[in-house]
């Protein structure tokens, strides 16, 4: 049914509609509206035979998700930023013992400095955790995405990710179809668990493993990734089968065919993205773009195929790995390897810093002239960052980077506050 | 002439007995049917409190739940001594998943079981006092606060043992430790520092609050009955002596936990709702030192009048604070 909805609030009807068993809450900006939805749907008796529980953080959101999934219950919860971070032995806890959890993250940035708004650090962090992390770049395919990834984890008994830009998509009013229930059962079938906790047939879960088998128990979550980059497709099918829609899946591409100069990005930036490919197509420009749907596990081989005609590679990015440069980069030029054509990495809208169309074009025009740095940032301030180097060799005690910036910036009236 | 009621001395001393009871009234570890279910095979060291502690309280749960158990573990001594992959000494559903997450994880199970309507199966959580008063303690706080359907046990060592015996906040005042060794002016542990978990607990406002000791069988057992003969959080606080991590002889870990009970360096008992029900008292009362001589970790504190005078202090203090004197005789 088409509805005009915050993507928060599609996210938590089509989460409904998948029938959890148990969903953790804690609050943290921005995917606390979905389970704030959540909770209303349960006390609403809209969402029965599920029992939603206020726990006291992150660690004991996902770690109450851990025990109710081993003990066969259908099992989500969500968070971001700081709150991924502070439940991350969790995280690896719960991929480790092969628990099927859904999690939303809403992206965003990862302090200090402590700021609320949209990057892609936060998932980027996870990345090796042993989950499948899979990016929505639209609202439509949030609501789409889920009701896959309960499927995907419970195929192959492992948690999934689903990441969505905080704000961009989370806080956004816009057109969505929400499924019906009927159509989600029958995608959907209910939970039949691999491994369970039950009197009548007592097993141990969690158990110490020494020297001797730890290197098999960890390639088997290895391999059961690299048997996702089949499972993920194919569920994609069925899902387009039942709902007529192409959402999901290990990658997609925009006018990416006869491109010389491929943007490779995840997430909604696409959308601007898109915009501006247009724009330059219109003047003739052979440029196209790829999104990468599945982070975890890395479509080498559909990257690889797909960038091997290209000119040149523009890898646009929302996080940052300090002392190297670029994470998506990275995996992209692992995919790229045996391939002349460079890889530029560009990082932009970090802290929720907008991506303008007009930066983006710059940009393009530059990588179509190979004139970019190998590492770009966009947008970034030089003078700002130049006079805080020049403060901190002037000054020994040249104080907090991020109070002085805002100052540097006009943030902060620095005629109020000396 | 009416029948007199005959007193035999046994079933009043706490550890024999039992053949001398009717069969209804002997232990669950004294029956052929226990349930055994932390098995024999295990690699817990001689004389381990804990691994009787976890025994004695699991067989009492199983029986008082028809053997309908689930238990969550947190990292520790219990976790690696009974689970050496591919080896489990755990005869009933047991998951291990983190050092500070087991009460989370025990919620996670309760709520599976209530959405799946098994209301007949019951979980434990259970850890170490480092798992349970300092990292699992925000966990801990959560599931009480919330009051969900699970039954805590702490197995109280008073340290970090199976890191090699570091300080929790289990430890008491005086105590050697490997991270706090007795140098200098003021050796071992701090006085004064620490937290009463069971007092914390309560303040809760949770049906049920305990402490036991392994020293004394029926009294534990009557507890964890009584555990789970009720709904929403319960905690259990065990004493359990580590030979290992407080140098006493693993021939006398009874008798170290007997006499810790008895000078009131650990007081036994009960509360709901906030309230203490009944503590039980002090048989024979001694003196700390009678305690303190049977462990290494205390050495340094019979050496040294001021400090031993410190412990003395903490266990009047105990005695009076829970009213642990008033023997009245040997009910079991």
């Amino acid at each position: 049914m088409l509805k005009q909805i915050e993507g928060s609030h599609g996210v938590a009807e089509a989460v409904g509609l998948c029938r959890p068993e148990v969903i953790c809450a804690y609050p943290i900006t921005p995917q606390t509206h979905i389970v704030e939805d959540l909770g209303a749907l349960v006390k609403k008796g809209q969402l029965t035979d599920c029992e939603f529980i206020n726990v006291e953080s992150e660690f004991a959101a996902l770690s109450v998700g851990i025990g109710s999934s081993a003990a066969g219950a259908r099992t989500y919860t969500a968070t971001a930023s700081q709150g991924l971070l502070y439940m991350a032995e969790a995280v690896y806890n719960a991929s480790g013992l092969g628990l099927p959890i859904v999690m939303t993250v809403g992206n965003r940035a990862i302090g200090s400095p402590i700021n609320i708004w949209n990057d892609q650090s936060d998932s980027m962090s996870m990345r090796d955790a042993g989950w499948i992390q899979l990016f929505a770049e639209t609202n439509q395919q949030a609501i789409d995405v889920h009701i896959q990834a309960f499927k995907i984890a419970e195929t192959l008994s492992m948690p999934v990710m689903v990441c969505m830009d905080g704000f961009i998509l989370t806080h956004a009013y816009e057109r969505m179809d929400v499924p019906d229930q009927e159509q989600v059962d029958r995608f959907l079938p209910p939970f039949e668990p691999r491994q369970v906790l039950d009197p009548a047939d007592p097993k141990s879960i969690g158990a110490m493993v020494g020297p001797e088998a730890f290197t098999e128990v960890r390639y088997i979550a290895h391999h059961k990734q690299m048997q996702a980059l089949k499972v993920i497709p194919q569920i994609a099918e069925e899902f387009k089968g039942i709902f007529g829609r192409d959402s999901g899946g290990l990658i997609s591409t925009y006018r990416a065919d006869d491109a010389d100069t491929l943007i490779v990005t995840l997430g909604s930036v696409i959308g601007t993205i898109s915009e501006v490919i247009d724009e330059m197509r219109d003047k003739g420009q052979k440029i196209g773009a790829v999104t990468i749907r599945s982070f975890r596990p890395f479509p080498l081989d559909e990257i690889h195929e797909v960038l091997k005609n290209t000119r040149r590679v523009v890898v646009f990015e929302k996080c940052l790995a300090v002392g190297l440069g670029g994470i998506v980069a990275s995996n992209v030029r692992m995919a790229h390897r045996g391939q002349t054509s460079p890889v530029y990495t560009v990082i932009g809208g970090l802290g929720g810093r907008p991506i303008t169309r007009a930066s983006l074009q710059e940009l393009f025009e530059k990588a179509m002239t190979d004139d970019l740095e190998e590492t770009t940032f966009l947008d970034l301030k030089q003078d700002v960052v130049d006079q805080e180097m020049e403060r901190e060799k002037k000054f020994s005690r040249s104080g907090a980077i991020a109070e002085n910036i805002l100052r540097d910036v006009g943030v902060v009236d620095v005629a109020k506050t000396t | 002439m009416a029948n007199q009621q005959v007193k035999f001395y046994q079933t009043g001393t706490l550890t024999v007995g039992n053949r001398l009871l009717d069969s209804k009234l002997r232990t669950v570890q004294a029956t052929m049917d226990r349930s055994n279910s932390l098995d024999s095979g295990h690699r817990a060291c001689q004389g381990c409190g804990e691994a009787l502690g976890a025994r004695y309280a699991i067989d009492a749960a199983m029986r008082a739940t028809n053997n309908q158990l689930i238990a969550a573990n947190a990292t520790g001594c219990l976790e690696v001594f009974t689970t050496p992959y591919p080896e489990s000494a755990w005869r009933i559903p047991w998951m291990h998943s983190l050092f500070g997450n087991a009460p989370a994880v025990a919620t996670g199970i309760a709520a599976a079981l209530k959405v799946k309507g098994k209301n007949d199966v019951r979980v434990i959580a259970q850890g170490g006092d480092g798992g349970t008063t300092d990292i699992g303690f925000g966990c801990l706080s959560g599931m009480f606060e919330r009051n969900d359907d699970v039954l805590y046990i702490c197995y109280d060592n008073q340290g970090y043992m199976n890191t090699g015996v570091q300080r929790s906040s289990a430890t008491p005042g005086g105590a050697r430790t490997a991270t706090t060794m007795p140098l200098g002016p003021e050796p071992g542990a701090d006085f004064d520092k620490g937290k009463n978990v069971p007092l914390i607990a309560m303040a809760h406002n949770i049906p049920y609050v305990a402490t036991a000791s392994v020293d004394r069988l029926h009294d534990l057992e009557a507890k964890v009955k009584k555990a789970m003969s009720i709904r929403g959080a319960r905690y259990i606080q065990i004493f359990v002596p580590c030979p290992l991590g407080w140098g006493s002889n693993p021939a006398n870990t009874i008798q170290v936990a007997r006499l810790a009970v008895e000078c009131g360096m650990y007081p036994l008992f009960e509360a709901e709702f906030g309230e203490i029900i009944s503590s039980t008292k002090i048989r024979r009362k001694v003196q700390v030192e009678e305690y303190l001589k049977l462990q290494r970790r205390f050495a340094h504190v019979l050496k040294n009048p001021d400090q031993l005078q410190l412990v003395q202090s903490v266990a009047d203090k105990n005695i009076q604070k829970f009213s642990l004197m008033g023997f009245q005789g040997g009910e079991v």
